[in-house]
Formats: C-alpha cells, structure tokens, sequence
C-alpha cells in the first residue's frame, strides 16, 4: 500500500503541489487526472525521492521514503516500476539491453535465464521478437510499450505511468490502455496512473483524483468539461 | 562565494563518482567502450597534430640552436620539451575537446531525455553507471595516447632533422638518450594522469548538471571543454613547482 501525506513542492513560491494526500491500495490503480503542466509529473517523481519536497510523507508499504538511507531507498525504487512520458529509454542500446540493464544491475540471474524473461516480458507487451532493434527503430508507441516492458524487469509491486496514452494514435493508445488494465488483473500490479486523457483515465481508473492549483481532490465520477 | 560553493560541489561530484564502490569488473564493458571513445578515437588526430608539433619545434630549434651548439643538442632539446611539456598538453587539449564535450552532450542529452532519472528509478546509481567508466577509462588512455604522442612528436622531429638539416638519426638519437631523465618521463606521465581527471570530471559535472533543452547542453558542452582546459592549464602549472620547480 502506498500512503502520500500532505506532499508539498513549491517552486519560487508557486505551489505546484500543496498538501497532497491520497492511497494507493493493493492492486488498485489510482489515476491522478489534471491538465498539462499542473505537475503531474512532479507528483510522481517526488513520490520516489527522484527530486525533492518541501514537506510531506509518502509510505510505501510502511515506510516513509523521504526519510530513508539512499541505500533503503534504492530497496523500494526496485519495488517500482516507472514509465515515464518520453519512454526514456537508453538510446545507445538495444531493446533486449534496455530491459535487461536493471535485472544485469540487482540479480545474479544467467544470461540465458534473462534472455527467456525478456522474451516473456516483450510477449506480455505484444512486441515479440523486437530484442534486437535500438529505439531509434522503434514508434512512440512501440517505445512505450518497451518502457513498460522494462519495468516489468525486476517484477516490482507497483508501477507507476506517466502519461501512458500521450500521443499516441487511437489504436495504440487503446493497446496500451487494455495492456494497463491486464497488468493489474492478471499480475496484480497496484500503481498510480497520471494523465489528462478522460478516456484513459475511465478505462483504467479503481479510483480518480483531480490535480489543479496544487490540490487534489477525489472525483466520484468523470464529467466532461470538468476541466473547466 | 559563487565560485568556491561551485568548487566544493565540483569536488563533491568528482568523490561520489569516483572513489565509492569502486567496481572496475562490473563495469569492465562500459570502461572499455570509453578507452575505445577517448582512446583509440583520438589516435588519428593524435598522429597529426603531434607530427607537426614535432616538425614545428625541431624547425624552431634548429633556427635557435644549430651553428651555436652540437648537433645532437637538438634531439635533446627537443625530447626534453615534448616529454616535460609539449606532449602532455597537447593531449590533454586535444583529447578535451573531443572527450570533455562528448561526454558533456552525451550525459546532458541523457539528463533533458529523462534516462538518468530512468536510471535512478531502476535503482541504478547514476554517478557509478554513467560517471566511473568515463572517468576510469580516461585515466587509463590519456597516460598511454601522451606517450604516443610524445613518440610521434620526437620521431617526426627526428625524420626532418634526418632529411633536411644534415642531422643523422643516430646523432639525434644520441642526444635524446644522453639527455633522458626519468624525472621529465614520469612528470609528464603525472601531468597526463591528472588531465585525466580534468577532462572527464569537467564532462560529466557539466553534464550532470544540464537543466532544459538542447541549447542548454550546447552550454553544458562549452563549459566542460573551457573548464576542462583552465584546469589542464592549472594542474600543468602545480606539477611543473613540485617537480621541476
């Protein structure tokens, strides 16, 4: 279970995020909606200690990351599995590198058995036999879609999207959304969605929250215009 | 005060890429994809910027030299300058402006692309991933490219002297060995190893430190080379007073 309270971030006295608090519950999938540039984003990097806060708790499963040993947090990061918007994957590697790195990095697993589970994770994300090609082959989408492969690597608790579906045509986005859902049903992965996209945020959300000036809110249901 | 907090968090920098977990196996492939980058990359250019320098200063010196003293003083002579001063700095400028701004752009590009955040989130440490095997590898290559260079340089000095200032080989030769002090080898060696740290701490940091877009990794580029090459300059200055000073 993840429990964020009252994160606060501020940047030159602008609060982009005050006072947040909210649950993740085990394998629930919360979705934080809100406009571009509300800091989103900021939410979810904060969450993992990738850039500072001003004030705040998130607990993972307990403990509070912003209080941790960088070593401890460094225990929880392998808990989570992040993709973010650009895919940041590394461009200097393949594929089958970009997702083995962090398996290579934390377990003592033989190339042999990496190689399967690679193989498995591209089948899990619908890109079979793509082990070999550099991201610069590859679509946004496909990208994408081998960011959340990569994350799958160290079999983490929770993944985090950030902005799963930005971008992307309408089929590839519905490939990515049903592939979020999956991810939750059958591998029972909690984790928060951010997005400003109401569709997939419906599609997916157990729970929806509402970023704006800072604050969040809990949505009991999805209106359009609500942006407004 | 700038400058000083500037200084501390450069050396802070330099300490947490360089001297925690000390892992050269686990990196083994990544230090020798930068020796085969700073090293073997630099080789041409280093043959062609170092035989002219080794026919500019025997040129040079034979207009000084020859006629007020022997012959074989300008094997010597010109030895003596490449191995104390003209080889070392030579390489670490050159293998700055190729090193220092690679690894600036490539470490700043991956900074605005969000993959060093990739790395921490995958719990990687990123000093150790991206900054270790810059910085090893160049240790490793620039002490061996200066000792090339410093080759190149006194052989191509040699070669002229030979063809067209009536110096024979074997009496340049003779002056080059009977001038030899290991004291100039390994200050020069002690130059090029610390350059090392200079060209590829100044990357990395001003990698590291990129906030924005693709302008602000041209930034990033320009400073590392300049500060890379002040540095070079600084470091020459320090190990000429403790060892031939």
């Amino acid at each position: 279970m993840i429990e964020i309270k009252s994160l606060t971030k501020q940047f030159d006295g602008h609060y982009v995020l005050d006072n947040v608090s909210f649950e993740v519950e085990e394998a629930k999938l919360v979705v934080v909606l809100g406009p571009s540039g509300t800091g989103k984003t900021i939410l979810l990097k904060s969450m993992l200690r990738l850039i500072p806060v001003d004030q705040g708790e998130v607990y993972f499963d307990g403990k509070n990351i912003l209080t941790l040993s960088i070593e401890e947090v460094y225990q929880i990061r392998k808990n989570v599995g992040f993709i973010f918007q650009s895919s940041a994957l590394f461009d200097s590697m393949t594929v089958y590198d970009n997702i083995a790195l962090p398996i290579i990095e934390h377990t003592t697993i033989p190339n042999r058995e990496i190689k399967e589970q690679i193989k498995n994770f591209l089948e899990i994300v619908g890109l079979p036999g793509r082990e070999k090609l550099y991201p610069r082959a590859l679509s946004g989408g496909m990208k994408r879609l081998v960011s959340i492969a990569r994350a799958l690597a160290l079999g983490p608790k929770y993944l985090f999207y950030d902005e799963p579906t930005t971008g992307l045509d309408p089929v590839m986005r519905d490939r990515i959304v049903n592939l979020i859902v999956n991810l939750k049903k059958d591998y029972q992965k909690s984790g928060i969605v951010v997005t400003h996209d109401l569709e997939t945020a419906k599609a997916v959300g157990d729970e929806i929250y509402m970023l704006k000036d800072g604050r969040i809110k809990k949505l009991a249901r999805i209106e359009k215009g609500m942006y407004g | 005060m700038n400058l000083f907090s500037n200084i501390a968090e450069y050396a802070e920098f330099f300490v947490h890429s360089f001297f925690f977990h000390w892992n050269v196996r686990k990196h083994k492939d990544r230090i020798l994809e930068q020796i085969d980058s700073v090293g073997i990359g630099s080789l041409p250019i280093i043959v062609i910027i170092s035989s002219f320098l080794g026919l500019v200063t025997t040129v040079q010196l034979s207009y000084q030299l020859l006629g007020l003293l022997p012959r074989y003083f300008l094997g010597a002579t010109v030895g003596r300058m490449v191995l104390i001063e003209l080889g070392p700095i030579l390489t670490g400028l050159i293998v700055s402006g190729r090193g220092a701004s690679a690894m600036a752009a490539e470490i700043g590009t991956m900074r605005v692309t969000e993959q060093i955040d990739a790395l921490e989130s995958m719990a990687i440490n990123p000093y150790h991933f991206l900054n270790f095997p810059r910085i090893f590898g160049t240790m490793i290559s620039l002490p061996i490219l200066t000792v090339f260079s410093e080759f190149v340089a006194i052989y191509a000095g040699g070669l002229y002297a030979h063809a067209f200032l009536n110096v024979p080989l074997s009496v340049y030769n003779y002056g080059l060995v009977r001038n030899f002090f290991s004291r100039d080898l390994f200050g020069g060696l002690l130059k090029a190893f610390l350059f090392s740290f200079a060209i590829s701490v100044s990357g990395c940091y001003f990698g590291f430190k990129v906030k924005g877009g693709a302008r602000e990794v041209g930034v990033a580029t320009t400073y590392a080379v300049v500060t890379s090459c002040v540095l070079i300059l600084i470091l020459d200055f320090i190990v000429a007073l403790l060892v031939f000073g």
